[in-house]
């Protein structure tokens, strides 16, 4: 699924993991609300799980909104930020690697921050701009972080690459907002909950010093 | 993961009652260590509830202390003002842990309450772990230890209290202050952590539902000097092998004031009363720091895999002591 950036719109899809249609419950009282899918609310009733699947395993209605689209989902409450991207929204840029915060593969962007999507519930991201590495390229240009990285040689196996792009572009952006600039140090430092299992530590520095040096 | 419903908190009433009236449920801040532990099956509530909305985020000052929202990020409060100028060991804590994206993510309720990082705890496959399944054992006293603690341990349990931020906050007597089912209340820091003991399972004096709305951090004096020092297997994004927040007040080449905890030792997060005394009064030398290092690390006991860290331990605060006198001068 490709979009380009800033496209806006709102596409549904109903998805339980466990590939059984959700059907509400039979007998059993009604949860809190499953109102959730408007984020921001101002209603004072908790949002929360639906109906369950027939499984019995509790669904949520979550509005996600990934480069500039909002998807209407259905999931099981166990479904994170970083399955829901790639599993769910086919949006398999974003990679899975320790799944337990530790690597940084899955860094997507949150209202511009970086996030690591496997310690995230895609329920709890409902409404926040989400943003991922598809969204960089537009029209077939790459980003200027993108085009560094090529240009430096900044990957060998390209694993960590989307994840070490999206730490990278919002690192940049905070810098540019603040108008300030990095040292080596201070770009090691920020970028280093992002592994990389091939070492292109050096050049990965060096595409970003570059970005650096061309604004 | 085992399956569970989520639930978003409308106020905290609300979610004090939904967490407090049912066993089986839990809350859900930033996820960084709940999310963690439930994928790796040590944690397996059968409801979360997102604590994220609620209007507990924030950072208020006054001359006295900073008042911090439970749900403000690591990050936020690293970056507040008031912390950077006068509370820069809880700075330096937050920004010496985790990464940009958990720091993002993380936030200070949750960092207190975060769990050990003991492999045997975080491995259901490992029988033994009186934190886990009390009274099974403890596999971590015969086993491997590296991150594992010397002080306020028992026979029956090892784990560290690994929070970074926790240190300088032990050290300067924050306040915990909480909601549960029948009011609020407001909690020393320093008597919020429960050594394991003979029930490792039991980590603090919550019960449970009982909800951190903020924390205070009173402002040390002003001609306060501070630091946070974090010694590690990497040079960063890694936990801390020992660590040791200090803030002195130096008049004359005299410790005026001191204030001591140490990092990456305690079952809980140390405060180091001992090595406070040996410094009260003394003269801010080698002598005076070595003689504080020593109480500081009295009555620990090392295992086989912890033993180095008693020596580390002193090095390091003595490394501390002597740059915040450094600065002091
Ligand atoms: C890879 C990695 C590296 C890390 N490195 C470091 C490090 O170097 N230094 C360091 O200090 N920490 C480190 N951490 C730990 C991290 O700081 C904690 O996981 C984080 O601070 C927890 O905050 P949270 O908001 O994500 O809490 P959650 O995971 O949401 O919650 C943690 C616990 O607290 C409870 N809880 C949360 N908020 C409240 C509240 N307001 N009231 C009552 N209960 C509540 C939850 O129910 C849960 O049991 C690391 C974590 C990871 C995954
Ligand atoms: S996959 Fe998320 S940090 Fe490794
Ligand atoms: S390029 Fe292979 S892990 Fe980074």
């Amino acid at each position: 699924m490709k979009q380009k950036h800033g496209e806006t719109g709102t596409r549904s899809s109903g998805s339980a993991p466990s590939g059984s249609p959700p059907s509400p419950p039979s007998g059993s009282p009604p949860p809190p609300a499953s109102d959730s899918a408007a984020s921001g609310s101002t209603s004072s009733a908790a949002a929360g799980s639906g109906p369950s699947s027939p499984s019995g395993v509790p669904h949520v209605d979550v509005a996600l909104r990934v480069n500039g689209v909002c998807h209407a989902l259905r999931l099981d409450a166990r479904v994170t930020l970083l399955d829901a991207l790639r599993d769910v929204l086919g949006l398999t840029g974003t990679k899975k690697g320790c799944d337990q915060g530790a690597c940084g593969a899955c860094t997507v962007a949150v209202d511009g921050r970086p996030v690591v999507a496997c310690l995230a519930l895609a329920a709890q991201y409902e409404g926040r701009a989400i943003t991922t590495v598809e969204s960089l390229a537009a029209d077939g240009v790459l980003h200027p972080v993108q085009a560094a990285f090529v240009r430096h040689d900044a990957f060998q196996c390209g694993y960590c690459t989307p994840g070490q792009i999206m730490s990278a572009v919002c690192l940049l952006a905070a810098g540019e907002a603040e108008g300030r600039t990095y040292t080596d140090e201070e770009i090691r430092e920020a970028m280093s909950g992002n592994i990389c299992r091939c070492g292109a530590y050096p050049h990965i520095r060096a595409a970003i010093h570059d970005v650096l040096a061309e604004r | 993961m085992r399956p569970f419903a989520y639930t978003r908190a409308a106020d905290p009433g609300q979610a004090v009652s939904l967490v407090g009236g049912d066993p089986r449920a839990a809350f859900l801040a930033g996820g960084t260590t709940q999310l963690d532990l439930m994928k790796d099956g040590v944690l397996g509530p059968e409801r979360l509830v997102d604590i994220t909305r609620l209007p507990l985020g924030g950072i208020v000052h006054d001359d006295a202390a900073v008042r911090v929202g439970a749900l403000t990020t690591m990050a936020e409060l690293a970056a507040d003002p008031v912390v950077r100028d006068r509370l820069p060991f809880v700075r330096q804590a937050l920004l010496l842990g985790a990464s940009v994206q958990l720091r993002g993510m993380a936030t200070v309720g949750g960092n207190l309450l975060q769990r050990t990082r003991c492999r045997y705890f975080r491995d259901p496959g490992v029988a033994a772990c009186n934190k886990r399944a009390p009274g099974s054992g403890c596999a971590a006293v015969p086993g491997v230890q590296r991150m594992h603690a010397v002080l306020g341990t028992s026979d029956h349990c090892i784990a560290l209290h690994a929070s970074d931020l926790a240190v300088p906050l032990t050290a300067l007597d924050a306040v915990v202050h909480t909601r549960h089912a029948d009011g609020t209340r407001s909690i020393p820091l320093t008597r919020f952590y429960l050594p394991p003991g003979d029930s490792p399972h039991v980590e603090n004096v919550l019960r449970h539902g009982e909800l951190i709305t903020a924390v205070e951090i009173p402002l040390p004096a002003w001609g306060t000097r501070s630091r946070y020092l974090k010694v590690r297997d990497r040079a960063s994004y890694e936990f801390a092998l020992v660590s040791a927040g200090v803030a002195l007040v130096v008049e004359d080449g005299v410790v005026r004031t001191a204030r001591v905890a140490l990092g990456g030792v305690g079952t809980v997060p140390w405060r180091a009363r001992g090595a406070e005394e040996a410094l009260r009064g003394a003269r801010a030398d080698a002598a005076s720091f070595r003689r504080a290092a020593e109480a500081a690390l009295a009555g620990a006991r090392p295992l086989p895999g912890t033993a180095f860290k008693i020596e580390l331990a002193r090095r390091t605060l003595v490394r501390t002591l002597e740059s915040v006198a450094e600065e002091s001068s």
